[in-house]
């Protein structure tokens, strides 16, 4: 069973009057000759270690070793002047946690990259919490943003060396739209249209972190790609429409990627790495760690 | 029909942060190393390469390969702590660091193992991305698997007749061989057999038993909670 593009998996759910969750099941079951519930079981680990990442972040002490992080979460949570609803504050808080607890070698599932790992556990807690979401519908949700991340692996890229941050924050803001869209009653079209969105909005987004390290501007990228995806599947859940088809703006990605200077792309040399203060922190925290290791 | 990528390689892999190209790849490295050893490591000489030389501090790339030599898996919490518990388990290990190497993968490590009962084995590995590995040398022989699936590796003299005992060995338990890799250097010859099904102590000793055969190894296939070697 293939799907190359996000139109033949709405073809599929036509054609077999499934929604695009089952149609995922059928895939992963069929290629790999799965039940069901092996599926299911595999989907209830990622959620668990999601759940756990944001949890760690948003209760325990998480400094980074570099000390670029430091409780930016609870801080966040804990914000006194609001510009956004509570659902999406606290959205943006778990996706900094999760990001808190990667940087510090704590246990994350990378979905569908370590350094954009916030974003989907932002989303499907704020879903569970905010929206009263059970966590089975959440693994459907799962399902839904899997089928977006295989048809972005295979015509884009979830490298920063190849795609930068879009093919990371932005590839897991779609994903994440598409849970959105997908747990309020959005329909295939409303899914893809809400991808289209998201990645529109993270087109030619360059991956440039501090010291080569996932933490300076990963881990408030994972916020605002929260963000994103929220707004994204608002629009698409209102009805208004992608003028360009998803699909067409995967592959506008991945030419985009293409065309971006191998310096913008995960080197460290370029953008926020090669500023000023960039290049200080940079001298400043491997002085640090290797003072530490002797 | 190619093999389609399986959602769990979108979702996951479940690990310890923070890359997973410079750490879960690069524990999954030292675990292979540590599989092909098969015994107790005691000194370990690791020498990374190019992106991995460069930035190892940063993404806990040393810890997460000594991890890997301990046998600690991707997911494994303990890589944090893994120089403070190689220690305890008295591995010796030493870094070295080559910054620009064309001829290597930007993310690559060679991993040189001694075992407790004196057998050594040296790998270089490299790490693609998505915490995916490919090995790319085994005892200076040029190889190219991904530890994917179950796997086999034989190195023996090359002689008439050896490829077609050692996957003889193999199908007389009923196992499908899905691919199978030769290079021949000198009068010796590598093989790299992947293998469905989990290939077994007697189809191992087996092998192990022709006369030709210098070194039989398997590499067991990396999943969740694949941690081993425990204490």
């Amino acid at each position: 069973m293939e799907f190359n593009y996000l139109s033949d998996i709405v073809e599929y759910c036509r054609r077999e009057g499934k929604d695009m969750a089952q149609a995922m099941a059928d895939y992963e079951m069929k290629n790999k000759g799965l039940t069901r519930e092996q599926v299911y079981d595999g989907l209830k680990r990622i959620l668990l270690v999601m759940e756990e990442s944001v949890d760690q972040g948003m209760t325990q002490q998480v400094i980074t070793p570099s000390g670029m992080l430091n409780n930016w979460a609870k801080t966040v949570a804990g914000a006194q002047v609001n510009t956004l609803g509570p659902a999406l504050k606290m959205a943006a808080a778990r996706a900094i946690a999760v990001g808190e607890v990667n940087a510090c070698m704590g246990k994350i599932a990378a979905a569908p990259t370590a350094g954009s790992a916030g974003i989907l556990p932002a989303v499907l807690v704020t879903m569970m919490e905010e929206h009263g979401t059970t966590r089975e519908r959440l693994l459907d949700a799962l399902l839904v943003t899997s089928a977006v991340g295989l048809i972005f692996a295979k015509n884009s890229s979830f490298a920063g060396s190849e795609a930068g941050c879009m093919g990371e924050t932005g590839s897991a803001a779609a994903m994440g739209a598409a849970a959105i869209t997908y747990l309020l009653g959005g329909n295939e079209e409303q899914i893809l249209e809400a991808v289209g969105f998201a990645l529109k909005a993270s087109m030619g987004l360059v991956c440039d972190p501090v010291g080569g390290l996932v933490e300076e501007p990963c881990t408030t990228r994972n916020a605002v790609g929260v963000a994103n995806a929220f707004v994204s599947a608002q629009l698409a859940l209102a009805g208004i429409k992608s003028l360009i088809p998803a699909d067409e703006v995967i592959a506008a990605t991945k030419e985009v990627g293409d065309l971006m200077s191998p310096r913008l792309k995960e080197s460290g040399q370029g953008g926020l790495a090669n500023t000023k203060t960039g290049r200080e922190i940079q001298k400043r925290v491997f002085a640090t760690v290797r003072a530490q290791k002797g | 029909m190619s093999e389609q990528p399986s959602i769990f390689d979108i979702l996951g892999p479940i690990m310890i942060g923070p890359s997973s190209s410079h750490t879960a790849g690069a524990s999954r490295i030292g675990y292979i190393a540590r599989q092909l050893l098969n015994d107790k490591p005691v000194r370990a000489v690791i020498t990374l390469y190019n992106s991995f030389a460069k930035t190892h501090k940063g993404h806990g790339t040393d810890r997460a390969i000594v991890g890997g030599i301990l046998g600690f898996g991707p997911d494994d919490p303990r890589i944090r702590q893994s120089f403070e518990l190689g220690k305890e388990e008295g591995l010796e290990w030493e870094f070295k660091f080559v910054g620009d190497s064309a001829r290597f993968h930007s993310n690559t490590a060679k991993i040189r193992l001694e075992g407790a009962g004196g057998g050594k084995v040296e790998i270089t590995g490299a790490s693609l991305g998505g915490g995916r590995i490919k090995i790319q040398e085994i005892e200076g022989f040029r190889v190219d698997f991904t530890a994917s699936m179950h796997t086999l590796v034989v190195i023996a003299d090359d002689i008439p007749g050896s490829i077609r005992n050692i996957s003889g060995a193999i199908a007389d338990r009923g196992s499908n061989i899905a691919n199978m890799f030769v290079s021949r250097s000198e009068k010796l010859a590598n093989m790299v057999i992947e293998v469905d099904q989990p290939i077994d102590k007697e189809t191992l000793k087996r092998i192990e038993s022709f006369p030709w055969v210098k070194f039989a190894r398997r590499v067991e296939p990396m999943v969740e909670g694949s941690s081993r070697y425990e204490k």
